[in-house]
């Protein structure tokens, strides 16, 4: 019961909405490190995350990814009209002192790119599965989405990745 | 200047046109120096693999990068990393950027050896400053490392640490060019004067 209301007060802090979509639950898994995962969501070993609805695809970086970068404080992506290939940079997350690559989870051409984040980059870490969604995608081979991990594969990935080091 | 530098925001762009100062925008993140002479630079290229038990994110590298180099400054002038910049007390003498990849990061740092006070007005204070900065000039914010190691000291030091993580050889120049692909074209490059000119008249806009 107190996982559910923490896990519904999460959802409005992330602004989700199941609403509309009564088959994607909200259940969240936690891994080691509190960082969140979302159900629905398939998910890259390098931390970005795609969300597939219907012929577009949007793509952001993971809860784990956002807390080990730190601060964003500016967002490099794409034009709408370019395209993109799975396990391939498309843009790049800047925080104080680094440049860091964001690699695309699938291939396709984008059709969108979430203009907020040139004013508010900082929505990457407040709302990296909602506001901080980076690109929405065609995608072109809709199989690669098989090849991702699932929620509980990833938090898995994540905990291994977090114990190791 | 970093990646993400805005000239106007970082520079003098009046003095550093008149004075026909090289403005490079390299392709790490980071502030902006200035490089005269005197500056040494280290810079590791590391697979992702390379440092065993480390994330490649930005806070494991400069929490790595801080503990080899506290091996070269042990027992000198108080040295530690402070917000991610290294210092002496709380005197910068050390400025650091990253750029990291999918499998392969860059950690570099430009070490001020010894400044120009002059030179040093060709910076603005940046926007962006770190807190311990507490809004002090350039002057009473940096020191220069030449005041606290002989400079051969500090290039045997830091092979000398670096050698307790890596196998190391030593490699000319001139060989390191010779191996680079004919298409690499490198995305750090000058700014142009136009370029700066323009800068200069958006921000009086």
């Amino acid at each position: 019961m107190a996982l559910r209301m923490w896990a519904s007060s999460t959802a409005n802090a992330l602004k989700i909405s199941c609403s509309s979509k009564p088959n994607v639950s909200l259940a969240f898994s936690l891994s080691r490190c509190f960082s969140t995962v979302l159900d629905g969501l398939k998910y890259a070993n390098s931390h970005e995350w795609v969300k597939h609805e219907g012929p577009v695809a949007t793509i952001g970086i993971t809860d784990h990814a956002q807390d080990h970068l730190g601060e964003v404080v500016f967002v490099e992506l794409p034009e709408p009209g370019g395209s993109v290939s799975q396990g391939k940079g498309f843009g790049a997350v800047e925080s104080v002192k680094a440049t860091s690559d964001i690699n695309s989870p699938i291939s396709g051409e984008v059709v969108e790119v979430n203009s907020k984040l040139s004013e508010t980059p900082g929505l990457i870490n407040s709302s990296p599965y909602a506001d901080g969604w980076m690109i929405k995608v065609k995608p072109s081979s809709p199989s690669e989405l098989e090849s991702l991990m699932g929620p509980k594969e990833y938090t898995k990935f994540c905990e291994e990745e977090d114990a190791s080091h | 200047m970093g990646v993400l530098g805005k000239p106007a925001e970082l520079l003098e762009i009046e003095s550093v046109l008149d004075d026909q100062v090289p403005v490079i925008r390299r392709f790490t993140g980071g502030g902006t120096v200035i490089v005269d002479h005197g500056t040494v630079f280290v810079t590791f290229i590391c697979n992702k693999e390379a440092v065993p038990n480390l994330q490649p994110y930005p806070r494991p590298i400069m929490s790595w990068s801080s503990s080899l180099y506290g091996k070269v400054f042990q027992g000198i002038g108080d040295f530690h990393l402070r917000e991610n910049d290294y210092v002496f007390g709380n005197h910068k003498f050390g400025g650091n950027a990253q750029s990291i990849t999918k499998n392969r990061w860059i950690h570099h740092t430009s070490f001020l050896w010894d400044f120009n006070v002059q030179n040093m007005s060709y910076l603005k204070h940046p926007k962006r400053a770190p807190a311990y900065r507490s809004a002090r000039s350039h002057l009473d914010f940096i020191c220069r490392m030449k005041d606290y190691m002989p400079r051969s000291t500090f290039m045997d030091k830091t092979v000398e640490a670096t050698e307790t993580q890596f196998s190391l050889r030593p490699i000319q120049l001139e060989a390191i060019r010779t191996c680079l692909e004919a298409e690499f074209c490198p995305s750090s490059r000058f700014l142009t004067n136009e370029e700066l000119e323009a800068a200069a008249v958006a921000l009086q806009s």
